[in-house]
């Protein structure tokens, strides 16, 4: 190991990332320039430095005693840093004495038409991190221990599966979900594509299996309210709501329900049905407990003269759950587009306009009209219906998304092949943009779709629709861009077939766990490619459409990749973390205690009778806003030392 | 604010570029940067980025010391509010940025130099606007009075 008061002696190694890096920049003279710079002893060019021989050319250089230092002019240390300090680290050298300088995403790839610049740019950025690198100290990595213990918010497929994976395997599992049952809405489907098999039959197990399992604890009608710690060490409150009714001594007999005086529309079947103000969301609704909408409740009371076993409380109180994690899932899925803004497709104004997921309930068996879709005018069944595709995606109007939701295309196919099973003679259109049948068997169930089921599909999106006052009929104004006509048609009903977007609450969770969303709203993934379940913050994954739209194969392969990443992590036990804590000087330092107020951990702590001020490295999570501000100049963090930062500003700035 | 023209004024050469050094912290605007360059968000090449963990970690001297060395523009970016990885960093750092400017004026050195925004990890459309619009400004303001004279 190098100690800190050898001269630094510094290998710089640039990356031609094959063209994403050369394409732009001259890397052989960036070479050559590095070699000037001061403390250089080696400077190296490669097509690719992080492929094993561009880590070799770094280790040889370790081993052989020839550089103390690495550089590494490539990509963006959140890509690759762990990359190299791992090589760096098993070459013999402390991994902290490495620095990467990012020449590619914030140089070559947005100056690609400026050549020059990007150039004298790039020697910038590699004259910086050389001079960050001479100041480099080499630290420990610290330890910290990971509980056995995983939280997954959300209880669709998505978080189902997390915790089943995860409960398996003897991990304790806590699944937390804001409605009163688990199941999501993959419960609401009838039957998934390309397979036609029934969902209800493959997520109701899945449920009862889950609500059983030894490992899993189900806190439903339930959120996260408070999120403190890190990796390994989440302290987590979550606030149970009121059921009002005793959820031990409920047997789900359901007398209550059937006394109950309050009708309103039921969210399962997306109000195509009634529910009573104490309900169950639908028959098989685990845990089969009974909850009140206290929303719509009247409180007449009757409920509580009916129950039998006395569970009906009206002083049920919110209760705050607190408990240690290791790990967080957050499989919070989606909220359908809401298409009642969007007047042009007249939702909600005329009764026969409905969308999708209110199809899916019609279709299902044990859904609002029992399987038989009906028009809602006058309950009986369409002879002709039309399906509008893209309603709130790929479009740039505001309101609307601009992405693709992925799933709206097969599942508008899905519901026109079931009705044409059930009614053969119905005339059905889809009104698409383009259809995108993109994952296993999607293509081949579109091509029958087409040919053997006669669904008529029409390219163009529908522009606007009207009512027919006599038999409430919709007469639709669209474009045939194949034939190049406006066209007219006139159809029994409409299914709008709406896209997925991220649920209202995201951003309460984004803020709580400290997971960014991207630019439409879902939880980012550390990497599009490499890591697309993890978060940038340690410890915390995400699953499912959450993440971005997808099907249901991709989100159970999702939420298997998360449960994979959480177990890892957590049957390790122990994990490693940056050691970019605040360390103080005590002999410089003044006891103003500035610090003490600034920290928002409370790591840092002053023992009056000693007249000491310590900072508790365990707490501390290295932001560094006590050493920016100690004006005696005590306190230093760890790797953003201000020599560190120094160092790299007095060389920003080419000599002119 | 009072306008303050850099009292050593310096003229703009023909075909000069501001020079901007960037001070990221790593969780939203670093990654927002990175996210430009993954999106290939072409911008006026003009800018280097120096990382730290949180923009709690900003001490002014760094922006005195980087228009000092030369620098024509300094662009401190933080989180949104309420973003912070480490909670409320950027606050501290919010609370910090009228002073840095008040500071600078009384200096004679013209405020605009110091600008201080919110770039979110989704946000490198954003980033890239800020960066032509700060360029705008300081051709504006014309080129720094200092001169890196440092070997
Ligand atoms: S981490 Fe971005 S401002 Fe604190």
């Amino acid at each position: 190991m190098v100690n800190s008061d050898e001269e630094p002696r510094i290998g710089v190694y640039i990356c031609d990332c094959g063209v994403n890096i050369a394409g732009v920049l001259d890397n052989d003279e960036l070479r050559e320039y590095a070699a000037t710079l001061p403390n250089v002893v080696k400077s190296e060019r490669y097509k690719f430095m992080c492929s094993e021989i561009g880590q070799k050319l770094i280790q040889e250089d370790i081993e052989n005693g020839e550089i103390n230092r690495v550089v590494v002019a490539a990509c963006s240390p959140r890509m690759h840093e762990n990359t190299f300090r791992k090589a760096t680290r098993e070459a013999g050298l402390n991994e902290f004495l490495f620095e990467q300088a990012n020449i590619r995403e914030h140089d070559s790839w947005v100056h690609m038409r400026q050549q020059d610049d990007a150039q004298s740019i790039a020697q910038d950025i590699v004259r910086m991190a050389v001079a960050k690198a001479s100041k480099l100290e080499p630290l420990e990595v610290m330890k910290v221990e990971v509980k056995p213990s995983a939280l997954v918010i959300g209880a669709g497929i998505a978080g189902i599966n997390v915790a089943k994976d995860l409960g398996d395997q003897g991990f304790d599992v806590t699944l937390v979900e804001k409605t009163p049952t688990i199941g999501g809405h993959m419960a609401q489907l009838d039957k998934t594509f390309p397979t036609m098999d029934c969902s209800a039959c493959i997520i109701t197990p899945e449920m009862v299996e889950v609500g059983n399992h030894p490992n899993i604890n189900i806190l439903n009608y339930a959120e996260v309210t408070k999120v403190d710690g890190f990796v390994g060490n989440f302290k987590v409150e979550i606030t149970k709501k009121p059921h009002y009714v005793d959820q031990e001594a409920c047997t789900g007999c359901g007398g209550c329900s059937d006394v109950c005086p309050v009708i309103t529309g039921n969210e399962f079947d997306e109000g195509m049905k009634e529910r009573k103000a104490i309900y169950l969301p639908f028959p098989q609704a685990v845990p089969n407990k009974f909850t009140i909408d206290m929303d719509h409740c009247i409180k007449c009371e009757l409920c509580k003269d009916e129950c039998e076993p006395d569970a009906i409380n009206f002083d049920d109180k919110p209760k705050k759950i607190e408990k240690e994690f290791g790990t967080i899932i957050v499989t919070t899925g989606y909220k359908a587009f809401d298409p009642s803004d969007y007047t042009p497709y007249g939702f909600g104004r005329f009764p026969n306009v409905i969308t999708g997921l209110q199809m899916e309930r019609e279709l299902s068996s044990f859904g609002p009209t029992v399987g038989k879709p009906v028009r809602p005018s006058d309950g009986k069944a369409p002879h002709s219906i039309a399906f509008f595709q893209c309603v709130g995606s790929r479009s740039f109007q505001p309101g609307m998304n601009n992405y693709c939701s992925r799933v709206c295309c097969m599942y508008a196919m899905k519901q026109a092949r079931q009705y044409k099973e059930k009614h053969p003679e119905a005339e059905i259109y889809i009104l698409y943009m383009d259809i995108r049948a993109f994952g296993k068997g999607y293509e081949e169930f579109y091509e029958i779709a087409a040919r053997e089921y006669g669904i008529n599909f029409i390219r163009g999106r529908a522009a606007e629709v009207f009512e027919n006052p006599e038999n409430n009929n919709i007469i639709i104004r669209a474009e045939d861009t194949l034939l190049k006509r406006p066209i007219e048609l006139e159809v029994d009903m409409v299914v709008l077939s709406v896209g997925l977007e991220a649920q209202e609450d995201a951003t309460v969770i984004s803020r709580l766990l400290n997971v960014s969303q991207t630019a439409d709203g879902f939880f980012m993934e550390a990497h599009p490619k490499l890591r697309p379940i993890d978060t940038l913050s340690d410890g915390i994954f995400v699953a499912g459409v959450a993440q971005g739209p997808k099907d249901i194969p991709d989100t159970v392969a999702q939420a298997k990749g998360a449960a994979s990443g959480a177990a890892s992590l957590m049957a390790q036990g122990e994990v490693e973390i940056e050691p970019y804590f605040s360390v103080i000087n005590n002999a410089l330092c003044s006891s103003c205690l500035s610090c003490v107020d600034l920290c928002p951990y409370t790591a840092i702590s002053y023992d009056k009778l000693a007249n000491l001020v310590t900072i508790n490295k365990a707490l501390c999570k290295g932001c560094g806003t006590c050493t920016a501000a100690c004006p005696c100049n005590a306190i230093t963090q760890n790797h953003f030392k201000v020599s560190q930062i120094m160092a790299m500003i007095d060389t920003a700035i080419p000599t002119r | 604010m009072v306008e303050t023209k850099d009292k050593i004024g310096a003229v703009e050469a023909p075909g000069w570029k501001p020079y901007i050094l960037g001070i990221f912290c790593n969780w939203c605007s670093y990654a927002g940067a990175d996210g430009a360059g993954t999106a290939r968000m072409q911008r006026p090449a003009v800018l280097r980025i120096i990382r730290v963990m949180c923009s709690g970690r900003v001490e002014p001297e760094f922006v005195f010391r980087g228009l000092k060395n030369g620098a024509d523009g300094v662009l401190v970016s933080t989180c949104h509010p309420g973003d912070c990885h480490y909670v409320t960093g950027n606050y501290k750092t919010f609370r910090k940025a009228p002073l840095i400017s008040k500071f600078l004026e009384q200096m004679g050195i013209n405020p605009k130099r110091f600008r201080l925004t919110n770039v979110s990890a989704s946000e490198g459309a954003e980033l890239t606007e800020i960066i032509e619009d700060f360029v705008e400004e300081l051709h504006e303001i014309g080129p720094s009075p200092f001169k890196n004279k440092k070997e």
